[in-house]
């Protein structure tokens, strides 16, 4: 294997800086009218089924899917332009992003016609919150490890076991999860898993309990399953071989900007506690943060342009995922030295500071999430050709 | 104590496979096939390595001079080879790849100098001056240019040097004869000549008409814009000899490279190599479509010379380390990409120079104009 790394120099199409000015416009209009303070919203919960309306009537989610399921057949670069401006001012995209991003798209690949007919518009529309069935109790960054299991019986599947640290589980509408159909086999310990479509709201048998973060912030649950009925349609490809089907979409999962920009809000209040006129200590720093920032941003944009070219950077995607979670990660430690000379009671300091301790609080969970940095790593040893 | 023979002899494999792949990262560029195949022949750097003396040195100029390549940034009718600026720019990666020693980088800058200005480009080595943002040089009524100018790369060695200076209100571009000037001479860390150039009453052989839109500031961001591409190229470099090596060398009767450890101090290395491809792949392209030295100009020359500055540091480290004893002998080519990364990154401006400009810039715009200052293309 090759280790030349390439990232071509993409520049957004024309039509996706104009569709940025629509989408600025729009988030104007929400601020002021009080949907949301980019200045508190990350410490809010996020979710908010009317702004997730509003965004499905501009037509902002499935953006790139086909028309007939209720998207707009648009490039990713334009998608890419609609997630970087909602991040950057934190807007309240639970309902919708995780459908948006990942769960729409896998439904399009493997649903049967008449589920796709039925779920996917409705995710373009906002209306439909989906959490993905991943991580189990005895099973986190070894996913081929899940042991929940899918039994076959008549007209369909029996689901028992957990799934923990789902995010958004108490208020999702579906789930996407990984569930044991078979034994793993001695040659390939990744056969066995299926991949199926759950309905959290209406399956008797699942119950969802809380697992609050240490920030007693509410996303993640537990979800129980005893003898959940999943009809045969909801199978989503080929049974036993999942693993066959992660690969492809990670890429764009690993490279999209919401992979650095997290806790973007504390550099933009960063630089407005300290102000226009910075000592040469605070310029170098913000400097720095900033040159760091547009980096990754170049890198990220150049992925997803790729992608949009139909080449597959899957080594630059996990490295953009590797150095961007780093880099929101060490963010917050970051503000906290450069502003530590800030006067204590100057403009914004006090709104600062909160978000600095909420954005130290989560630090820690932006290297987890999503792939660890060390399974992150191990992939790209692996592109090195290293294993 | 490791044999170095042995060493090197173990190591020429990996070398050859290293050269087969930097043909295959050329996606059919015609000028980076034709430059890459001349640093193959006459700039290998374990040959240069192992060199008694400098006579490679003459030969490796001829070719680069017949191939026009020294002149790549000179239009046709100035008498160059009229490539484009991006194309310059995958030159000087390439160059950077083989740690070419010889000044390709600041003949090219010259070049580049002279032609927007409407000079003449003549053959052979030159380099330029100032090198540094906040200095600069006059020229006076009388014809003579007064002023020095710090850390003058390759000053030794070129034959002329294409300056920028002042004259009253405007900004002018003049070929001098290096002979003419007076040089306190200066070592950079890969023992290339870091010089003080003192022009003070020297008269130029040509002095252009004033230009407009052109000035100290516009040759410091270029020649930033050239480190930073060198620099891409030296670390892909190092990356490339970093794995190959650590996929031969047996310790604990493992390749290396079979550590999860040492896995992840490469892939870390992968990332820093990374970001300085696409941080001066995004610079080329931008400098290649602008009219100027604008804001968004600006922002891809500071942020390319501080991340990639960064990662020159961060990069050089790991590679070192993978390396063991052996990356730190004199033999080895490792320092001849290491120490030039260590000193490519404090040319035209350090890390630390550029990010108090650009956080400075950032902090008199506001926090709400930080967002649309990145998000621009």
């Amino acid at each position: 294997m090759s280790s030349a790394i390439q990232f071509d120099p993409i520049r957004l199409p024309p039509e996706a800086e104009a569709l940025r000015v629509e989408v600025r416009a729009f988030l104007r209009e929400e601020i002021d009218a009080g949907t949301f303070d980019p200045v508190t919203a990350p410490y809010r919960e996020g979710f908010n089924p009317e702004f997730s309306r509003r965004v499905g009537d501009k037509g902002w989610i499935g953006l790139t899917w086909p028309k007939k399921y209720g998207g707009q057949e648009r490039s990713f670069l334009e998608r890419y332009v609609v997630t970087e401006e909602f991040r950057a001012v934190t807007a309240p995209t639970r309902v919708h992003f995780t459908a948006d991003r990942q769960s729409g798209p896998v439904l399009i690949k493997y649903a049967p016609e008449h589920i796709k007919m039925d779920i996917l518009p409705r995710i373009t529309r906002g209306e439909c919150c989906f959490c993905i069935g991943m991580s189990e109790p005895g099973s986190g960054s070894d996913l081929f490890a899940a042991s929940t299991r899918a039994t076959k019986s008549d007209g369909g599947w029996l689901i028992n076991g957990a799934k923990v640290w789902t995010s958004s589980a108490h208020v999702a509408d579906y789930m996407i999860g990984l569930f044991r159909t078979s034994a793993s086999t001695e040659e390939n310990r990744r056969h066995g898993l299926t991949s199926f479509l759950v309905d959290m709201k209406n399956t008797p048998g699942i119950t969802v309990n809380p697992i609050n973060h240490m920030t007693g912030f509410h996303e993640f649950n537990e979800v129980v399953f005893e003898d959940a009925f999943v009809p045969d349609d909801n199978v989503l490809g080929e049974i036993d071989s999942a693993w066959k089907q992660a690969t492809s979409e990670l890429a764009y999962e690993r490279s999209g900007p919401e992979r650095f920009l997290e806790t973007i809000y504390i550099l933009t209040e960063l630089v407005r506690t300290i102000g226009d006129k910075p000592d040469k200590r605070e310029a170098e720093g913000i400097g720095r943060l900033v040159a760091q920032l547009h980096t990754l941003r170049r890198m990220s944009v150049s992925v997803n342009g790729m992608l949009q070219a139909g080449k597959e950077p899957t080594l630059e995607g996990s490295i953009v995922k590797d150095m961007g979670t780093q880099w929101e990660q060490k963010l917050p430690q970051r503000a906290r030295e450069l502003s530590a000379f800030v006067d204590e009671n100057i403009g914004n300091r006090a709104n600062f500071d909160e978000l600095l301790r909420f954005a130290t609080m989560i630090a820690p969970k932006l290297t987890i999430q999503g792939g660890t940095t060390e399974v992150l790593r191990g992939i790209i040893a692996r592109g090195l050709g290293l294993r | 104590m490791v044999n170095a023979d042995a060493c090197i002899a173990r190591q020429s494999p990996a070398i050859d496979r290293i050269r087969e792949r930097k043909i295959n990262m050329s996606d059919d560029n015609i000028i980076i096939d034709a430059t890459t195949r001349i640093f193959q022949d006459l700039c290998d750097p374990q040959t240069i390595t192992n060199a008694p003396d400098d006579s490679w040195k003459a030969p490796l100029w001829e070719a680069l001079e017949e191939s026009g390549l020294t002149q790549a940034w000179t239009p046709d009718d100035l008498g160059g080879a009229g490539a484009t600026i991006v194309d310059g720019f995958d030159v000087l990666r390439v160059s950077g790849a083989f740690a070419v020693p010889v000044p390709l980088a600041e003949t090219l800058l010259a070049g580049w100098l002279l032609s927007k200005a409407g000079l003449i480009v003549p053959q052979g080595a030159m380099t330029i001056a100032p090198a540094r943002a906040g200095e600069h040089l006059t020229l006076g009524d009388d014809g003579t240019l007064a002023g020095e100018a710090r850390a003058i790369p390759f000053a030794n060695e070129a034959e002329k040097i294409a300056v920028i200076a002042r004259r009253g209100e405007s900004s002018v571009v003049a070929l001098v004869d290096r002979a003419s000037c007076g040089i306190a001479e200066g070592n950079s860390l890969a023992g290339e000549a870091r010089s003080t150039v003192r022009f003070d009453g020297i008269v130029p052989e040509e002095v252009s008409d004033p230009v407009e839109g052109l000035d100290e500031e516009s040759l410091v961001q270029m020649g930033a814009a050239v480190r930073a591409a060198q620099m891409a190229g030296a670390l892909q470099a190092i990356l490339d000899i970093s794995v190959e090596y650590s996929k031969e060398r047996v310790a604990f009767e493992r390749p290396i490279g079979k550590f999860q450890a040492v896995q992840h101090n490469l892939a870390r290395l992968g990332g820093e190599a990374a970001a300085a491809i696409a941080a001066s792949g995004s610079l080329a392209d931008t400098i290649g479509r602008a009219d100027g030295f604008d804001d968004q100009v600006f922002l891809e020359v500071a942020s390319a010379k501080i991340r990639i500055g960064e990662a020159a540091g961060e990069g050089a480290a790991i590679a070192h380390q993978a390396h063991g004893a052996i990356g730190f002998t004199a033999e080895h080519i490792l320092h001849r990409f290491t120490t030039r990364l260590w000193s490519w990154r404090d040319d035209f401006g350090s890390e630390s120079v550029w990010a108090v400009r650009l956080g400075e810039m950032v902090a008199s715009r506001g926090a709400d104009e930080l967002w649309p200052l990145v998000a621009t293309q």
